[in-house]
């Protein structure tokens, strides 16, 4: 069957079935799954997971624990909302407490989502199709937590339009010259592109399951969902265009939002805050952060769901070597706020920094460091860094480490801004500590809800990278797929 | 089944090669109205099919342009010009500030037209696609390939094309059957939609009522923003207190700092409960100047800047004839002329008739100031040439 010029085959012909994917011989690329995959694996394996007839037990309890901690989550944000922002620990000096910080720390996990899909594809980055779907939904719903704390932050929810330019008998607008409504801005456009991008994204798997669904429920949810997709070539041909030009606009966008957010310090002139390096330091921490969040839900994922051949060990060993990378750019951008604070000979800056490491949050500063800089070093090893205990206990500390980054940079300067007495010691409230807790019971929640009925790996993308969807692999067509 | 209802055929191809294969004869054989699926997009199908480039990225460019030109437009007139907005001395508008939101907004009304182009331009939502009942076409999603012609094909016919398909090595040709009655939308769903759309109009129409209409009791307050507090106000009841008032009244004998006056005269006009005469403090011009500005301002109004009892109030309520109005008295009276200057402090201080006190806007030597100028006021109705002093007396005749 001779075709056409593209029917040259690309791709050496791997003959054994199982391969090491970790095996670094440059001279040869290993293939980005393992075991025996083709176009009907793929589909029965993803769409299995949605389509299960009987929900698992265990799905149920992380389920039932997720949804109280987001009933926990919403009745103290009621109980804030009647009674006022009295009662977290939120007070002078340190007017911006835990929901700040809590912020900074959600948006940044949902960093790594957008990177995955949007720089690595726009680097033709393979590997990226098994996990990009999984990072994009975690970027979702990290951003919804995200949102609820600075709505919940400004005092009056019920005025949080004020927050957007809409006319009003007051005739006043928002002032554009304040980092804050940057960051609404960034923060609102991000949201919307990040779900543009993982809908779009999921439209032709949601195709796939509308035409494998047997009730009549889930035939009209994944019929209206798929819009009517039809998987032909001239639709295809608009959506790939589409998908590299959402990628082209998600990568800057993924740079700029946390660079808005870290604006939200760095333009104010409280010292600790008031640095040019913020915003790559931030951009870097979000994607280290976003990582860790990934690998941290992917490692379990992938043993419950039976996706291990899709997600293999290669794909969380190349995500740990980010975590090292994007480890070290944090301690680097550590080590020069030290530099310059000595080195810029302002004594008030100085003082920030020394307290910051030997003052009474010292215990704070120390956590950071060595979560964030320390622990990622196993890393190097690649014993350690294909091991699950490990990658799972050191993305875990990497998350531990980067809220308290946050926590460093907000509350330690603040706790010590212009005025000495006014220097206080902040405390947090259980309503902080529970409303922090119960965010992670919404996350978990969109999260269990987004594995059980979406497709949870991008097969149409998973597809592409096989060798049998290039032209020319049909000569082994008749063959049994690998 | 009649031929006017094909929608047209579909024939299933097992892989991407043969798929490719049978795009190249189909187009070959003139077919313009047909259309290759798979269940990923499949590279190198583009030319082969001579798709030809999408529009879509000038149409995200004019969407980013306007983003652009919107937010700056945006920022300059609601912060520089509709409502001039100045903070901490920074400019009304800067190109440096409006850079954050100017760029996030051209990318998100890029990222706006790239995902709802796309979807405009592949015509969906199609919800009802007669390719979708087609049984086969199920797989097309998950793992086979297809090509489908329309029926619509000036080059169609039923059984040539049939035969041209099965002749690409197609694994199987159906044919796709346009059924007008599933296009039709089921009777619940309008009937759900009418009922939706009516009870969507509730909110408004009471957010109308509220707004437009009149009533006895007072508006529904959603939310109060503190508008009801617990704490007392001034002249309000208190259920505490015995006394039932709010407002506290100082302890017993309490005087504000400054008030304490030893000299008993001076503080009351009086010495052992009888009005005194003369001044408590030495009457120095200064002071006569004081008493005739503090007279100008809260007794002439009444009493006339003469005195006469011709203040411009008193000629206003006669004018209206007020039965109830009390005339202000002639200072220049024969009584007032002869009364103790303990009469006049004590009449100013604590009021008599209509005329209320002015301890509260007169201080204790103001009001002793205008009893000063008062008698001032009295005596030049009754002086003779020898009050007059000698060096000024030759300017009177």
């Amino acid at each position: 069957m001779v075709i056409t010029a593209a029917t040259e085959p690309k791709r050496a012909h791997v003959a054994a079935p199982v391969v090491d994917v970790l095996s670094d011989d440059p001279t040869q690329r290993p293939p980005l799954m393992t075991g025996e995959n083709d176009f009907t694996s793929i589909t029965d394996d993803v769409c299995g997971i949605a389509e299960r007839e009987a929900t698992p037990r265990a799905w149920y309890i992380a389920f039932a624990a997720s949804v109280t901690g987001m009933t926990v989550m919403f009745a103290m944000l009621g109980y804030l909302i009647f009674n006022g922002v009295g009662v977290w620990g939120n007070n002078q000096p340190v007017a911006w407490g835990w929901p700040i910080v809590n912020f900074v720390f959600w948006v940044g996990i949902g960093h790594a989502g957008t990177l995955i899909s949007a720089i690595l594809f726009l680097f033709r980055q393979g590997w990226r199709t098994s996990i990009n779907r999984f990072a994009e939904a975690m970027t979702i719903f990290a951003v919804c937590c995200a949102g609820i704390f600075p709505a919940v932050h400004i005092g009056r929810v019920w005025m949080a339009y004020y927050l957007f330019p809409i006319p009003n008998q007051m005739e006043m607008w928002p002032n554009f010259r304040s980092p804050l409504l940057w960051d609404v801005f960034a923060v609102s456009a991000y949201a919307l592109t990040s779900l543009m991008f993982w809908y779009m994204g999921m439209i032709p798997d949601l195709a796939t399951l509308r035409d494998r669904a047997k009730g009549k429920v889930r035939q009209i949810a994944y019929g209206i969902a798929s819009m009517g997709w039809t998987g032909s070539a001239r639709q295809w041909h608009r959506y790939e265009k589409a998908y590299l030009l959402l990628a082209g606009l998600a990568t800057p966008l993924v740079l700029s939002v946390h660079s808005v957010v870290s604006f939200d310090f760095a333009v104010s002139q409280v010292p600790g805050w008031h640095t040019t390096i913020f915003p790559p330091y931030f951009v870097a921490g979000a994607i280290f952060s976003g990582f860790a969040m990934v690998v941290t839900l992917m490692i379990p994922a992938r043993q419950f769901f039976g996706l291990k051949h899709l997600v293999t060990m290669k794909h969380l060993e190349i995500m740990c070597k980010i975590i090292l990378a994007t480890g070290m750019m944090v301690g680097y951008a550590y080590a020069i706020e030290f530099f310059i604070a000595w080195y810029g000979g302002n004594p008030y800056e100085r003082f920030a920094f020394i307290n910051r490491a030997m003052g009474p949050y010292a215990w704070a500063y120390w956590t950071m460091a060595t979560c964030n800089v320390l622990v990622p070093q196993l890393f190097w090893f690649k014993k350690l860094r294909t091991n699950l205990w490990v990658m799972m206990g050191v993305c875990i500390l990497v998350n531990v480490g980067m809220w308290f980054e946050r926590f460093v940079i907000t509350v330690i300067s603040l706790s010590r801004d212009f005025l000495p007495s006014s220097w206080d010691y902040f405390k947090p409230t259980a309503v902080d500590v529970l409303t922090f807790a119960g965010s992670f019971g919404l996350f978990f929640t969109l999260f269990l809800l987004f594995c059980r009925y979406l497709p949870m790996v991008a097969m149409a993308e998973v597809k592409t990278v096989l060798p049998q969807a290039h032209a020319g692999h049909g000569l082994h067509a008749e063959e049994p797929a690998r | 089944m009649s031929a006017s209802n094909l929608h047209g055929l579909v024939a299933y191809y097992a892989d991407v090669d043969s798929l490719l294969a049978a795009v190249r004869r189909v187009r070959e054989a003139g077919y313009q109205r047909f259309d290759a699926h798979s269940p990923f997009p499949v590279h190198g199908i583009d030319p082969v099919m001579g798709i030809r480039p999408t529009v879509l990225p000038w149409l995200v460019l004019g969407a980013g342009l306007t983003g652009c030109a919107g937010a700056l437009l945006m920022q300059w007139w609601t912060n520089g010009h509709d409502y001039a907005f100045l903070i901490s001395g920074k400019p009304l508008f800067g190109l440096p500030a409006a850079i954050p939101v100017t760029f996030e907004l051209i990318i998100l009304l890029s990222a706006f037209m790239t995902f709802f182009g796309m979807l405009a331009l592949n015509t969906l939502p199609l919800l009802s696609n007669p390719l979708l009942r087609t049984a086969g076409f199920g797989r097309v999603t998950a793992d086979r390939f297809a090509i489908s012609i329309e029926a619509a094909d000036a080059c169609f016919e039923s059984h040539a094309t049939r035969e041209l398909l099965a002749g690409t090595g197609a694994l199987s040709v159906e044919a796709c059957e346009s059924d007008e009655s599933s296009a039709v939308v089921p009777k619940w769903i309008k009937q759900l939609t009418m009922i939706g759309a009516a009870i969507a109009l509730i909110p408004p129409a009471l957010i109308a009522m509220e707004r437009y209409g009149t009533r006895t009791t007072p508006r529904i307050h959603v939310i109060t923003d503190m508008d009801f507090q617990s704490k007392a106000k001034a002249q309000s009841a208190s259920l505490l207190f015995e006394d039932g008032r709010a407002m506290r009244r100082p302890v017993e004998g309490t005087l504000a700092v400054g008030e304490w006056i030893e000299d008993e005269y001076r503080a009351t006009g009086k010495v052992a409960g009888q009005l005194g005469t003369g001044f408590p403090y030495e009457i120095d011009r200064a002071v006569m100047e004081r008493g005739r500005q503090r007279f100008d301002i809260y007794c002439g109004v009444c009493h006339g800047l003469d005195g006469l009892g011709r203040g411009p109030i008193a000629v206003r309520a006669e004018s209206l004839e007020e039965s109830a109005w009390v005339p202000p008295t002639n200072l220049h009276d024969e009584r007032l002329l002869t009364v103790p200057e303990g009469h006049l402090f004590e009449v100013i201080t604590n009021g008599v008739r209509n005329m209320p006190a002015y301890a509260a806007q007169l201080s204790v030597d103001d009001r002793w100031a205008v009893v000063a100028y008062l008698r001032a006021l009295q005596r030049s109705r009754n002086a003779s040439i020898e009050d007059v002093p000698t060096d000024q007396q030759r300017n009177f005749k």
